[in-house]
């Protein structure tokens, strides 16, 4: 095993509400090779984003974190802000949800990708541009030269999201972090970011995160996957592996949840009942158990720590892990 | 123009869309929204509409239901032909149809109360007795699974999506319509409430009769609920089938895009790279002949030349293309 | 494979109230506008001097048990007089900007649900209004009308029209497009209907806070008025005219146009800083997770 391009050690997050101090990231251990690529699913709320926000060392000024965060052998939570401000962008990219929100909307396409490369690899204005084009070329956009001067609201969704693809592979990044780049797309325009994200991912050799709360998204793309649940990492195995063999009942539901083409129509679905806890107020025990159809005894006492599965690199927590027959799906 | 009607297998359809045209001025162009569309949804029928962002979906759905003028074409509800329909009759045929919309926090306006908000569609339609309508707002908010008494007094911000949904399906329902229109109902919420939802949403139908026009742009979530489903590209009905043979034998190319573009839940099957391919075009001036020839992998000269009509290519299935899938 | 849990209720959780902390200059500004309302709508029955009353021996008297804040340069009573100054700033100075919310509101409402000809018409006609100085306008008034408070909060209530008109457009702009109002629209509801009960509770804040910065200034504007003879007809007291009066003898007795000016400035600031608590604290998305 390769030493890790980025290590997440017992990171916590605790925001400061005024319902109470909210435990949005509850001490999360990850870890993220070079040239490989790791899904993190769960449940809106369930603090992916925080999480992706906490390696970046974006957080709201209110929280506290806690933890170590090494990438690439420092550790990002006690950098000083001038070097991190260079190695985001540079070495660690992320691209939002939204891509009408994360580009600046009285600003040209180009002036904002001719900036953010001349910022970070200090090309002359020329140079930059010429690799603009080259970018947009790459993300799939057809006459990037006349792209370059327009506005985003000029563009269609998937569009914006193939410009904030392009900005943030600019300099390119050892890491990039995906936060739900396609839940506001329509399926069509996810299947073509989703690859390519995963064409550029290869051909650069990069390490990157996908956030989704679909499985369906992670399924095919990625190597380990990582499901949350109420601010933990519940679970975690090579995708496969996951898929074959998981254990948490939280997976398997939501696995099951998702609508199916082999289903008939009208077949009711197998929704996860209620809704996740309120992060304000911790439970006890298992903070799946007051939704989980497993749950019985020691769920609602004790909490389920991350125990070994029988292939290498499974984790998950749980106390009655369900076995799943080889191959059956859910 | 005469144009094959995707038919109902049986009966008189509740709601019969003949030819409509919808377009939106937009300076000095003109944006094809909706050009020439006709269906038929059959009393009790779940017709889902699927079709990628912009092609018009939301504004045939608003249409039907009048909130946007139609050019030309007519929208016949249970006989009565809604776009001739002003006022007062109109009014009251809107409450026989209902709409929800895709945002359920932004179609609840933020200062009233969930009682209020679940209240106004009775005092609209004239339920004088303040007793009255408070037992039929406990009716529906228990029905759609919320707790009447936790809910009434507070704001739509005090809910999550999910939960707003369900107050925006208990507003739908409250006024016992028989038509609803659901404008991608689920489309912002995550994998497990939106599976809640669905659920929510076909219980409903099944407890008060409905029939419902289910539009999305995922066509596993439209299989779950639908009946019968048409695709729509560009303004246009590209193919319309019964659900089962539509996603077993897709005919149009468009529809066999589309069931590729879904995200499997399963490593070994390997997404196909590039499938889809490109962006719709522009409503503004849409391609010549057939509208989906610009990413039409079998597209040829007749494509671009002749406007294919939808015809009836297996029994039940109506697919507009020159050349159909096998 | 999984249970079908569907008529398992939603759970609700139970709403936490918490108190908000306001601050002490929002209870401070509370007090401060409470006290001159009573103190400026009792005045005629609370033990005050008459605020005409001239006594030329005692003129520019300095503070004395008669005379709590002294003598202005007539000999009338400062205190009478900055009580029944606060009667017409305050008076004009809620009256004129109610005209502004009530007719400004009403046309910004109409104009951004309704759109087209009419607002063009609207927004063009407040255009017009706005380029035409103010200033010439109150000469022209007072000119043909004569001078008078109800007079002066006509002007200055006019002249606020646009500005009301332009919050509330702006407010019913972005809110008619939101879904909310379409399904209003899709249940039924008559035009009446929606504007009163969809878009007027959502606008209403807003132009409340607007309100607010409106008395502000327009107390500030009668203030300038008066100071430069064009608002309440001597020998009535306004705080402007006070400070007009008051800059004649400023080298001898600053506090004549000092204690006036004070008082506006304390009002002032009131107004201001309950028109932002209010409208910080009734916005239904704070609070919200
Ligand atoms: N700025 C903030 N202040 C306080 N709490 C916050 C803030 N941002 C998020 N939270 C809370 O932190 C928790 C985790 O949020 P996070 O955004 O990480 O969820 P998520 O998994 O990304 O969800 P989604 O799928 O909706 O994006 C949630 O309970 C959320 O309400
Ligand atoms: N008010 C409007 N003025 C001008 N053009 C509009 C207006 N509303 C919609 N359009 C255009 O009409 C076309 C169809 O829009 P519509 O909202 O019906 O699409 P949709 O299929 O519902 O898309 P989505 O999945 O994004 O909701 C789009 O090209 C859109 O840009
Ligand atoms: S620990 Fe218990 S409650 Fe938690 S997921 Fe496992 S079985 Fe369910
Ligand atoms: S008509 Fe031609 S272009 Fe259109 S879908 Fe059929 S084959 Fe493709
Ligand atoms: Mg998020
Ligand atoms: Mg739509």
């Amino acid at each position: 095993m390769s030493e890790a391009l980025l290590s997440i050690q017992d990171v916590a997050v605790e925001l400061p509400t005024p319902r109470g101090t909210l435990r949005a990231v509850d001490h999360v251990d990850l870890s993220l090779e070079a040239g490989r690529t790791l899904g993190i699913v769960g449940e809106s709320g369930c603090g992916k984003t925080m999480l992706s926000r906490a390696i970046l060392q974006l957080l709201p000024k209110k929280a506290k974190l806690s933890g170590r965060v090494m990438f690439a052998g420092q550790d990002l939570v006690r950098l000083a802000p001038e070097r991190l401000r260079r190695l985001r962008g540079r070495d660690l990219a992320v691209v939002f949800q939204d891509p009408m929100t994360s580009l600046n909307p009285v600003l040209t396409i180009g002036t904002q990708l001719i900036e953010t490369i001349q910022e970070h690899l200090e090309l002359d204005a020329l140079a930059a541009k010429r690799r603009s084009i080259e970018l947009l070329t790459a993300v799939g956009i057809p006459a990037p030269e006349q792209r370059l001067a327009q506005y985003p609201h000029q563009c269609s969704g998937g569009m914006r999201q193939r410009i904030a693809i392009a900005i943030a592979l600019s300099c390119e990044p050892k890491l990039l972090i995906a936060d739900e780049p396609t839940t506001a797309l329509d399926v069509t325009i996810q299947a073509q970011i989703l690859d390519l994200l995963a064409r550029e991912q290869r051909r650069r050799h990069m390490a990157m995160i996908i956030i989704t709360h679909d499985l369906g998204v992670v399924a095919g793309r990625t190597d380990e996957v990582a499901v949350m649940y109420a601010g933990r990492v519940v679970e975690r195995a090579p995708t496969p592996a996951l898929f074959k063999r998981m254990h948490m009942p939280y997976t398997e539901a939501l696995l099951a949840a998702i609508p199916k083409l082999e289903t008939a129509p009208h077949t009711p679905l197998p929704a996860i009942s209620g809704r996740p806890p309120d992060p304000t107020r911790p439970v006890p025990g298992c903070s799946f158990a007051p939704r989980c159809r497993y749950a019985a005894g020691r769920c609602h006492q004790a909490k389920p720590e991350l125990v070994a599965g029988e292939t290498a690199g499974h984790v998950y927590a749980c106390f009655h892990p369900i076995q799943m027959a080889e191959g059956v799906g859910a | 123009m005469t144009q094959a009607v995707a038919h109902v297998p049986s009966g008189e359809p509740l709601l019969k869309v003949d030819d409509l045209v919808v377009e939106y001025g937009f300076g000095n162009r003109t944006v094809h929204a909706v050009s020439g569309v006709s269906l038929e949804v059959a009393r009790g029928e779940t017709l889902g509409l699927v079709g990628e962002s912009g092609c018009g979906k939301s504004t045939l759905g608003r249409a039907v239901l009048q909130l946007r003028r139609a050019q030309s074409g007519s929208v016949l509800f249970d006989g009565h032909d809604l776009t001739a329909m002003q006022g007062e009759a109109l009014r009251k045929m809107r409450q026989r149809v209902q709409l929800i919309f895709q945002d359920p926090i932004a179609s609840l306006n933020p200062r009233r109360r969930i009682g209020d908000i679940v209240a106004e569609p009775l005092i609209i339609a004239g339920v004088k007795d303040p007793a009255q309508r408070k037992q039929v707002v406990y009716e529906v908010l228990s029905a759609v699974g919320l707790d009447p008494d936790l809910v009434v007094g507070r704001l739509p911000h005090e809910f999550s999506g999910g939960q707003c949904q369900r107050i925006c399906i208990a507003r739908a329902l409250v006024l016992n319509p028989e038509f609803i229109v659901c404008d991608e109902p689920v489309s912002a919420l995550d994998v497990s409430i939106r599976a809640q939802i669905l659920n929510l949403l076909e219980e409903m139908k099944a407890r008060f009769g409905l029939t419902l026009l289910f539009i999305a742009h995922d066509l596993a979530v439209v299989k779950a609920v639908s009946d019968r489903v048409a695709v729509m590209y560009l303004g246009r009905l590209c193919e319309v089938a019964p659900s089962e043979q539509l996603f077993a034998r897709p005919a149009h190319p468009y529809t066999a895009l589309l069931l590729q573009a879904i995200p499997v839940p399963d490593p070994d099957v390997r997404p196909a790279e590039s499938v889809a391919t490109g962006e719709p075009p522009s409503p503004i001036a849409p391609p010549s002949g057939c509208r989906f020839r610009t990413r039409c992998p079998r597209a040829d000269q007749r494509c671009s030349a002749e406007m294919p009509e939808l015809r009836e290519v297996a029994p039940g299935q109506f697919a507009a293309c020159h050349h159909p899938l096998a | 494979m999984a249970t079908l849990e569907l008529s398992l209720p939603e759970e609700v959780e139970q709403p936490v109230r918490r108190r908000r902390r306001l601050g002490f200059l929002f209870w401070f500004a509370i007090c401060w506008i409470v006290i001159v309302f009573v103190l400026a709508i009792f005045a005629p029955i609370l033990p005050l001097q008459n605020p005409v009353d001239m006594d030329m021996l005692e003129r520019r008297a300095w503070f004395s048990s008669e005379h709590w804040l002294g003598t202005d340069g007539l000999g009338r009573d400062e205190l009478a007089r900055l009580v029944y100054g606060a009667r017409v700033s305050l008076t004009v100075g809620l009256c004129a900007p109610m005209i502004g919310l009530v007719a400004g509101g009403a046309l910004g409402l109409l104009a951004g649900y309704f759109r087209g000809r009419f607002e063009t018409l609207v927004v063009g006609s407040m255009d017009v209004l706005l380029a035409f100085p103010p200033l010439i306008f109150a000469l022209a008034v007072v000119a043909y009308l004569g001078q008078s408070i109800p007079n002066l909060t006509f002007i200055l209530g006019f002249l606020g029209i646009p500005a009301f008109m332009r919050v509330s457009r702006a407010a019913t702009l972005t809110l008619a497009r939101r879904e909310f109002v379409i399904a209003a629209e899709a249940l039924g509801a008559s035009h009446a209907r929606i504007l009163l009960r969809e878009l007027l509770p959502n606008v209403l804040l807003p132009l409340f806070a607007f309100f607010l910065l409106g008395v502000a200034v327009t107390i500030v504007v009668e203030g300038s008025l008066s100071f430069l003879g064009l608002g309440v007809p001597p020998p009535m007291a306004s705080w402007g005219s006070m400070i007009g009066e008051g800059r004649e003898s400023l080298d001898v007795t600053p506090r004549l146009a000092f204690l006036p000016a004070v008082a506006m400035f304390v009002t002032v600031l009131a107004f201001n800083l309950v028109g932002d608590t209010l409208r910080a604290i009734t916005d239904p998305r704070q609070g919200a997770l």
